[in-house]
């Protein structure tokens, strides 16, 4: 299990080594010349060198890239030439939020994708299966901007249940969860109709039904266990879509959070923001993968004792 | 085997031809022009009315001729983005599966960073460097997108060259770039062309996210995405600006989806069957 774990840490640190190289590149071809942006556009050339000089600009690019890791290693990203604030204290200010929201529709998404998956795969083939295949596909192709606009005329504007936007107590929650949620539990219920069917069609299924068990109980004692599995590791990899919808219904309900953020950044061709804030959105996904990874080897012991990476 | 459409397939095909119509059409089917301000309202939408049935926007101009417009955009990016992606994906996905060892391992590995990057914001990054416009924007779209449609074939191109038939071939001496085009490419492409669908209702509803964020296609182009960021300032007093091209964009994504999971679903009842 040691081993595992250790190797597990050695890919996700691989994986964020390549992204900060990514990151890095995209600062460096984006035209926008960082002095200038430091120090104005009529600053003198002399200042300008000086400035490239405390930068290290005037640095070949691999020693530029060997002292961003270096840096980002000590938590240092940056300032940013906008708000001329620490990248990474603006980044931690901003987490919060963001967190709260992601983790609510993250659960939201599940409470929501487990029933409709279970329901479908028990109606496998019928009138209640296709209904709830259409809903989820349904619910997949919904634009998440396009539903916090509609959620919010309809829960803020006509009926007053919600707050138009911003961030202020479990109230203002409601809507942007909702948003982010309902694309994530379509998935989810489409994966879990998915392997549970297959579960279904296993022998060790079909025993349990032949020494007459229940429709539901060999579905939730024997097929669960297993058409659960690949959905935790899915619900992983999924976590980068979900920072996708964030940006989007962050900038719906005027949520203070790193999506707002990230957006600014770019808007703003904040370049040291832009990196840090992409940086760490990879960040948390490798963690959120990480920790699935080792539920998963806890969960399935073929894994633990497996030699695969 | 005669070929009958299952009921997934046939609406989802519906919906999308649909759509390729009223794109190619658009001169003809809009009642006017989309970049114009046709009604005098300026700063003031009006409801929709018999004159103009999804009402005006801010500046005056008609919805339903901007929405029957902004098919054209929608389609036009939304299916070149997914011919990038597929270029990318699928020429990743053969090489790494069919030649394996040491090449398969770096690009996958390649892959697996761009995995952990949320597309939307990677997306953003690359356009705020090329500046937005209808080339770059299916270029970017097409560079973020491309990871699962990689692995998918890669998987696919793996399982070929250990097939009978292409062992075979090789044994008799095929160059690589033969085996690759006349043995497994040919098998690798029904799953290929499954991908391809569904991931357009993917690369619409990145194209419609990245107008959302005023990074798509610049005004006055109508696109839908656009409009409804538009709307948001309006959406007190007007909320049908907001309405109408959201569901233009949830019409075209799910003719995709419906279209693609018909074509699972056939697989998978096909494979069952055997």
């Amino acid at each position: 299990m040691l081993a595992y774990v250790i190797r597990r840490i050695v890919f996700g640190a691989a994986v964020l080594l390549g992204t900060s190289l990514i990151t890095f590149v995209i600062a460096f071809v984006i035209p926008a010349d960082p002095a200038v942006a430091m120090a104005g556009a009529k600053a003198d050339p002399a200042t300008l060198a000086a400035i490239r000089t405390e930068l290290g600009l005037d640095q070949p690019i691999y020693i530029q890239y060997a002292r961003y890791v270096d840096r980002a290693l000590h938590g240092d990203l940056g300032r940013s030439y906008i708000r001329r604030e620490e990248v990474a204290g603006l980044i931690i200010s901003r987490f919060p939020a963001t967190a709260i929201l992601a983790l609510a529709a993250m659960a939201l998404s599940l409470a929501l994708g487990i029933p409709m998956g279970m329901l479908a795969a028990a109606h496998r083939e019928r009138a209640l299966d296709n209904l709830l295949l259409v809903l989820s596909l349904g619910l997949v192709s919904i634009p998440v901007f396009w539903l916090g606009t509609i959620l919010l005329i309809v829960g803020g504007l006509y009926l007053h249940w919600f707050p138009l936007g911003g961030f202020d107590g479990p109230k203002s929650l409601v809507l942007p969860a909702i948003t982010l949620a309902l694309g994530s539990a379509g998935y989810y219920s489409r994966i879990l109709q998915t392997n549970l069917a297959d579960a279904m069609d296993q022998e060790y299924v079909r025993t349990a039904r032949g020494k007459g068990l229940s429709l539901r109980a060999a579905m939730f004692k024997h097929a669960m266990a297993n058409a659960m599995l690949p959905l935790v590791t899915l619900a992983g990899l999924d976590f980068a879509g979900l920072l996708s919808g964030v940006v989007l219904t962050e900038t719906v309900f005027d949520w203070p959070g790193l999506g707002r953020l990230a957006f600014e950044a770019v808007f703003n061709l904040d370049i040291p923001l832009v990196m840090g804030t992409v940086l760490f959105a990879a960040a948390l996904v490798v963690i959120a993968n990480l920790v699935v990874d080792l539920l998963y080897a806890w969960l399935d012991p073929r894994i633990r004792l497996g030699q695969q990476l | 085997m005669k070929f009958r459409p299952n009921a997934m397939e046939a609406v989802g095909a519906l919906m999308v031809l649909s759509l390729v119509l009223v794109a190619i059409l658009a001169p003809w089917l809009a009642p006017y022009d989309p970049t114009r301000a046709v009604a005098n309202t300026f700063g003031d939408p009006a409801a929709p009315s018999r004159m103009y049935p999804l009402g005006t926007d801010q500046l005056g101009r008609d919805v339903l001729s901007r929405i029957i417009f902004g098919a054209r955009i929608s389609l036009t990016v939304g299916v070149a983005a997914m011919a990038v992606t597929m270029t990318i994906g699928v020429t990743i996905g053969l090489t790494a599966g069919f030649f394996g060892g040491a090449l398969d391992f770096a690009l996958m590995r390649f892959t697996d960073v761009m995995l952990t990057l949320p597309a939307l914001l990677l997306a953003m990054a690359f356009v705020a460097v090329l500046q937005p416009s209808i080339l770059s924007i299916l270029l970017v779209i097409g560079l973020v997108s491309w990871t699962q449609i990689a692995r998918v074939v890669r998987a696919e191109a793996l399982s070929m060259t250990q097939r009978d038939f292409v062992v075979a071939a090789c044994a008799l001496g095929a160059p690589s770039a033969r085996l690759i085009v006349r043995h497994v490419m040919p098998n690798v492409m029904p799953i290929i062309v499954v991908m391809a669908v569904l991931g357009t209702s993917g690369t619409l509803l990145l194209d419609a996210g990245l107008s959302f964020l005023t990074l798509g296609v610049p005004p006055p182009t109508p696109s839908w995405g656009r409009m409804i960021e538009e709307a948001t300032t309006y959406f007190r007093v007007a909320p049908w600006l907001a309405i109408f091209p959201g569901l233009a964009i949830f019409y075209a994504v799910l003719g995709f989806n419906l279209l693609g999971y018909g074509f699972l679903r056939r697989r998978a009842r096909a494979a069952s069957a055997l």
